[in-house]
This record gives structure tokens, sequence and C-alpha cells, in this order.
């Protein structure tokens, strides 16, 4: 009885510490994210949101040719930014794990991700300063006299591709070199003794064994550059939109806050496949 | 022989350029807010303090930098109380759907900025709160939290265990236990946990941007600059942002990373 009564007291202070944080998490996330789906369902008549309870805005999303283009660039844009990023980090993180001598090896790798830290609005701005019609590169070309009219690199899809590449670099060469270096240096040995030759023990040692970290920056890659307003805003312009800005779009000049809903659980339903792709991959490794 | 030099420079070659493509907009930036110009481009016409002068004596530009300040170690001091309050209690006890419960907590990680900013927009205007500061502030808490309860529910292990119970069994009541014994042994992931949110707060736009009304933050004031175009203005407050999220990381690696390196 006495020992019933003990647990149900650790119990009860067990829910107090944590029961602050969960109500937090479901009062301002998983609320909103309900009252959101709910306000998807909905129309605008004019000023008012009307709760109709249909799929009206879902329809339309698939019908409407520039909404569902929307989509489509930010995908490509996304898979483009993942694949060049995977390609330009694996050498860096390899060559700070392999090449730099160990004691330089965290100042190389706090060196590389400093810019990491400035915020997506200066980054952005900063990329402007290099690529805009008179920056950084279009005057310098011009100056030694390679060219005689300014590139056209701000403002397209290329220039939100080098500004989220620019990003993810630093990411995934964080994520790759803590695989890189975890990985026991025996294996590499074992396969060198057998006769493997140095591409040969990359392929089927190296390679498989850092596999996992680069799916898991890979994944971190798809959801925050999927989900970025800023870079594509800045440095793409309104050639092309994407999803993020379409969203933004319909929140401020249209005032259309059921779409803009309907666009974020689109949003959202695309990291999901993401994520159950990566989770699923992952099991597969492991089993 | 001659192939293992050629790929060290192979090497050594690559490493410098990511460096410089990493490096090239940084570099850029800080630069031209020294430029003695009216545009921040090449060719560089030497160097004045000017446009930093111009940025503290702007008192919108100063209003939203105390603005970023408040809600950043406002919002941060909340994530942190809150997330170890849960990795206390997650750790240390017994409780049902514990796996939900971490999920739950969790799960702001795994979603977009940007929704989670929506969501809580269309809440508030439901309900009829109206924005502010405060609404910034809670969406900064939604998006660190998981981060604070992860980074130190990581870090309990169970030999702090027994010294809580030693504690417990020399008379210390729960919350002794807490904050004299768990929170200074704890210390450096609580302060690593503090200072990531503080840098994710000050530099966060999207929650930032549609959740505040009159007073802003400071990424918010500097979009509103951006429409101006280039401007070596806009270079020195720029600096000032990313010169603010370098001391606070030095800060860290300093109080918190070395610490912990020599023990």
């Amino acid at each position: 009885m006495a020992a019933a009564s003990l647990e149900d007291q650790e119990n009860r202070k067990a829910w107090g510490f944590v029961t602050p944080a969960l109500l937090w998490t479901i009062c301002f996330f998983v609320i909103p994210f309900i009252v959101m789906t709910a306000i998807s369902l909905a129309t605008r008549t004019g000023r008012e949101i009307v709760m109709a309870w249909n799929f009206d805005n879902y329809i339309t999303f698939f019908e409407k040719a520039h909404l569902l283009k929307g989509l489509f660039v930010s995908l490509e844009i996304t898979f483009t930014v993942t694949i060049i990023s995977i390609l330009l980090a694996y050498p860096l993180a390899w060559i700070i794990a392999e090449r730099v001598p160990q004691k330089w090896q965290r100042m190389a790798l706090i060196l590389a991700v400093l810019p990491f830290w400035t915020s997506y609005v200066v980054r952005s701005y900063s990329w402007l300063l290099v690529l805009a019609k008179n920056g950084v590169i279009n005057n310098t070309l011009i100056w030694i006299g390679v060219i005689a009219e300014p590139l056209e690199m701000a403002s397209t899809r290329s220039a939100t591709i080098i500004g989220f590449v620019h990003f993810f670099v630093m990411l995934l060469t964080l994520t790759i070199y803590a695989n890189l270096v975890q990985m026991p240096p025996n294996y590499r040995r074992a396969a060198a003794d057998l006769g493997a030759n140095g591409f040969q023990v990359f392929w089927h040692i190296v390679l498989p064994l850092t596999l996992p970290g680069i799916m898991v920056g890979a994944f971190l890659t798809f959801v925050l550059c999927i989900g970025d307003y800023i870079t594509p805003q800045i440095l793409g312009g309104n050639n092309e939109l994407a999803l993020p800005q379409i969203i933004m779009l319909q929140l401020g000049r249209r005032a259309d806050f059921p779409m803009a809903a309907t666009l974020s659980i689109v949003l959202m339903g695309a990291v999901t496949l993401a994520y159950i792709a990566c989770a699923r991959w992952l099991k597969m490794e492991r089993t | 022989m001659i192939s293992s030099r050629f790929s060290k420079v192979i090497s050594w070659a690559y490493l410098i350029a990511l460096y410089g493509f990493i490096f090239l907009p940084v570099i850029v930036l800080v630069l031209f807010s020294f430029q003695d110009g009216r545009l921040p481009v090449p060719p560089f016409n030497g160097a004045t303090l000017k446009w930093y002068g111009e940025v503290f004596a702007d008192n919108r530009l100063m209003a939203a930098l105390g603005n970023s300040l408040m809600v950043a170690i406002g919002s941060s001091l909340v994530a942190c109380v809150l997330g170890f309050c849960a990795a206390y209690g997650l750790a240390r006890f017994v409780l049902p759907a514990s796996r939900l419960q971490r999920g739950i907590l969790i799960a702001p990680m795994t979603v977009s900025y940007l929704i989670i900013a929506l969501g809580l927009l269309s809440t508030f205007n439901w309900i009829g709160i109206s924005l502010s500061l405060w609404t910034v502030g809670i969406g900064h808490v939604v998006i660190n939290l998981p981060l604070c309860f992860a980074i130190i529910y990581a870090s309990m292990g169970d030999h702090q265990k027994n010294i809580e119970r030693a504690a417990r069994d020399l008379g210390a009541k729960e919350w002794q236990v807490m904050t004299q014994v768990t929170a200074p042994m704890l210390m450096p992931s609580i302060l690593a946990a503090f200072f990531l949110s503080v840098t994710f707060s000050w530099d966060e736009f999207i929650i930032a941007f549609l959740l505040s009304r009159f007073d802003v933050t400071l990424p918010v004031e500097i979009w509103s600059l951006l429409r101006s175009g280039l401007n070596p203005k806009t270079n020195a407050i720029g600096s000032v942002v990313f010169l603010f999220s370098i001391a606070l990381l030095l800060v860290l690696e300093l109080l918190v990373f070395r610490r912990t390196a020599k023990k």
C-alpha cells in the first residue's frame, strides 16, 4: 500500500517536470497545426473565411498550373541543391579528415562552417553583392576585360541554387566529417591488405559506411531547402516562383489564408514523403 | 611517388577553392561595409567607418537590434528551462508513453519554420491575439525547445543518477537535487543549448516576419532595407549581425567545449 502511494507520488512529480514543455508544444505547435489544417478546408469569400469543410483548395491546387508548377520548381531546386552539395561537401570532409593534420582538424572544421552562422537574410544579401548586375563578379570581369556586357546572374534559378549550395555544403561537411572520423581505420587497412586499390577501398568500404551520414545530411538539406522563402526571394527573384514564395504571395497580396494553408500542407506532404523514403532506406541498410 | 604528390596538390587546391567559395560572400560583405562610396561593389575606393556610424545612428535599426536581443535571450531562457525540466522528468522517471512524449517534444524540428509560423498566425488570428514581440518569442520557443530538450536529454547519463540518489539519501528535496546537483553537472550542455538557441533566434527571419507587427526584430528590419538595393549601410549592419553570431559561438567554444575537452 505504502509502496503504491510512493509510486503515485513519484509519478506526479515526473508529470510536473514534463507537462510544461508538453503543454507548450501542444498549445503552440500541435493545435496550430490542426487549426491550419482546418483552415485549408475553408474558402475565402471577400475578406471572410468561411468553413466549408471541403477539398476545393486542394483541387484548385492540382488544377491551376501556376500553383502546381511552384511545387515542381521547389522539388527541382531542392534535388539539384542536395546532389551538388553532397558532391562538393564529400571531398571537403574527406580532405579535412585525411589530409589536414590532426591538431588542425577542429580548427579547419570550425572555419569551414563559420559563415553558416549568418542569418538567411544577410547570407542571401551577400550573394546578391557577388552576383548582381553591378556586383563583384560582373564588375571584376568587366574591369579585367573578359566581358563587355554584365552577365545576368542574379534573379535566376542558378543564383538561388548557388545561395543554397553555399549553405548546405557547410552543413553536409559537418555530418559527413562526423561519419568519416567515426569509422575504424582497421576496415580500410584490412581491405588494402587484401589487395584493394585506393578506389576500391573507397567504393566498397568507405562510401557504404558513410552513406547513413550522407542520407541524414541530405534529409536535413531537403527539409530546410524546400521550406525556405528568403533565398529564392532575394536571389531567384520573381521570374520563377518556388512554393514558399507562392505561399507568401497568398498571405500578403491576396490575403487568401485557406490557400496558403493548403499549400503549406502540400509542402509538408512532400517533406513527409522524403522522410519516409529516407527512414525506409536507412532501415533497409541496417537489416 | 608522383601520383601521391599529385593527389596532395589536388587535395590542397580543392580545399582552398572550397574555402574560397564558402568565404567569398562573407569577405565581400565585410570588406565593402568599409566602402568609401555609394555602392558596395568593386572597385574598392578606400576605407571609411561612415556606414557604421549611420547604422548606429539609425533609431529603427537600433530599436530592432534591442528587440532581437530581448526576444533571443527571453525565448532561449524559456526554451532551456522547459527543455531541462522535460529532460529531467523523462530521463529520471518511468512515465507511460514516454516515447510518444519524446516524439511530440522533438516534432517541431522536422517541420519547416514557414509552416510553424503559418500555423501560429492562423491560430492567433482565430483567437484574436494581436501580433507583437511576444508572439515572435512564443514562436522562437517552439523552434528552440526541441533543440534544448534533445541536447540536455542526450547528456543525462546514468553516472549522474547515482550522485543524485546520494543527494536524495542525504535528505535533499527533489527541486534541490535538480537545481543544486543535476543542473550544475549538466551545465556545459545547458549552456550549449542556451547559446545555440540565442543564435538561432537572433538569425531567424520567417517566424519573426509573420508574427510581428510594429516592433520588429533585426532580420526583419534588414529585409526591409533590402528594397533599396545594394547599399554599404546594409553591408555594415549585416557585418554587425554576423560578428555578433560569431562572438556568441566563440563564447560557447571557450566556455563550454574547451572546458569539457579538458575534463
